[in-house]
C-alpha cells in the first residue's frame, strides 16, 4: 500500500521560508495572505498490505528518521 | 591526546579539522562514515560540509549512518566529542545535544567573522577562555538558526551549558546560542568553525585555545 507523510514545523515554531512565500505573495499582488507555512510530502510505497500494520512502521519511520520531532509534526496518511 | 574526524559525503571541512587538532598536539585518525567502529580515541570531531547533500534535513542521514552509533556509544562512555557546523547538525539529529539547527531567519546562507561571547569556562572546550570573553570566529552557513523550546532553555541555562552566544544574532538563533553542551560538559556542538581560526593565515587565531584546552585536558589520556 501507499503512504503518504506530511511533515510540518510544528505550531509556535517560526516558519522563515513560509514567511518570505507570504511576502513574496503579497508583492504579486496576492492581498490576504494572512500566514503561510511550509512543509514537505514524503510518499512511501509499501509492501504491507495490513493497514494497521503499515501505519505503525510509517509512524516508527518518522519518529526515527522522517520527522524532526524536536521542530517538527508529521501526520500519516494511507490509501 | 588521539582523536579521530569522521567523514561523510559531503564533509567539507574534515582536514581543516584535522589540521587544528594536530596543531594542538593530537594524534589524528580520519575515520569513513561507514565504519561500525572507532580507533580507542579520546576525542571525535564531526566536522562541517554538506554530508548527504543536506537531503531531508541537515544532518539527518549522517545521524543515521553507522559510525554515529559508535559516537553515540563513545559519547555515552564519557569520551569527548565535537561537533562544529554541519557536524553540530549531525549532533542535534543523533539526540546527543538538545535542540535542532533550522533554516536561517533571514534565509540567506551567511558567511564572514563574529564576535561570540565565551558564556561558560566549565568545560575542556572553554577552560582556556575567559568568561564574558569575545572571541572572533568564521560563520558559514545556511541553517544555524538553533531551536530549542523553552523547558530546554531554562535546563540549558540553569546548568550553565550554554557555551558560546552571538555578539550579534546572525541567524535568527534562540537566546543567541551559537554552541551548547552536553549535560557530562563532553560534548560541545557548535555553528561557528574554530578550526577556521587557528592560523595566523585565517587572519585570526582564537580558535586555538579550544583545541589546546583539549589537548592539556587529554594529553595523558
Amino acid at each position: 500500500m501507499k503512504a503518504k507523510v506530511h511533515v510540518m514545523l510544528k505550531n509556535g515554531v517560526l516558519d522563515p521560508q513560509g514567511e518570505a512565500v507570504r511576502h513574496a505573495l503579497g508583492a504579486l499582488g496576492f492581498d490576504g495572505v494572512e500566514g503561510v507555512r511550509q512543509g514537505k510530502v514524503i510518499e512511501l510505497d509499501l509492501s504491507e498490505t495490513d493497514p494497521a500494520k503499515a501505519e505503525s512502521q510509517v509512524r516508527e519511520m518518522c519518529e526515527k528518521l522522517l520527522a524532526n520531532t524536536v521542530i517538527e509534526s508529521y501526520s500519516v496518511e494511507l490509501t | 591526546m588521539k582523536a579521530a574526524v569522521i567523514v561523510f559525503p559531503g564533509s567539507n571541512c574534515d582536514r581543516d579539522m584535522a589540521v587544528a587538532l594536530r596543531q594542538a598536539g593530537a594524534d589524528v585518525t580520519m575515520v569513513w562514515h561507514k565504519d561500525a567502529d572507532l580507533p580507542k580515541v579520546d576525542i571525535v570531531a564531526v566536522p562541517g560540509g554538506f554530508s548527504f547533500g543536506d537531503y531531508l534535513r541537515c544532518g539527518a542521514i549522517a545521524a543515521q549512518s553507522p559510525i554515529c552509533k559508535a559516537v553515540v556509544s563513545h559519547a555515552n562512555a564519557g569520551g569527548y566529542v565535537l561537533g562544529v557546523c554541519n557536524g553540530f547538525q549531525v549532533l542535534t539529529e543523533t539526540g546527543l545535544l538538545p535542540g535542532a539547527l533550522m533554516r536561517n531567519a533571514g534565509l540567506k546562507f551567511v558567511c564572514k567573522t563574529v564576535g561570540l561571547n565565551v558564556t561558560t569556562t566549565e568545560s575542556s572546550f572553554t577552560e582556556g577562555y575567559k568568561t564574558g570573553q569575545v572571541i572572533n570566529v568564521p560563520i558559514a552557513h545556511h541553517d544555524g538558526n538553533y531551536f530549542a523550546d523553552e523547558e530546554t532553555l531554562v535546563r540549558l541555562r540553569g546548568e550553565d551549558r550554554i557555551a558560546f552566544t552571538y555578539a550579534e544574532n546572525p541567524n535568527g538563533s534562540v537566546a543567541d546560542i551559537a554552541g551548547v553542551l552536553s549535560d557530562n560538559r563532553r560534548v560541545l556542538g557548535m555553528m561557528p568553525h574554530p578550526e577556521r581560526a587557528v592560523d595566523e593565515g585565517h587572519g585570526g587565531t582564537d580558535g586555538q585555545a579550544l583545541f589546546r584546552g583539549l589537548a592539556g585536558i587529554l594529553a595523558d589520556a
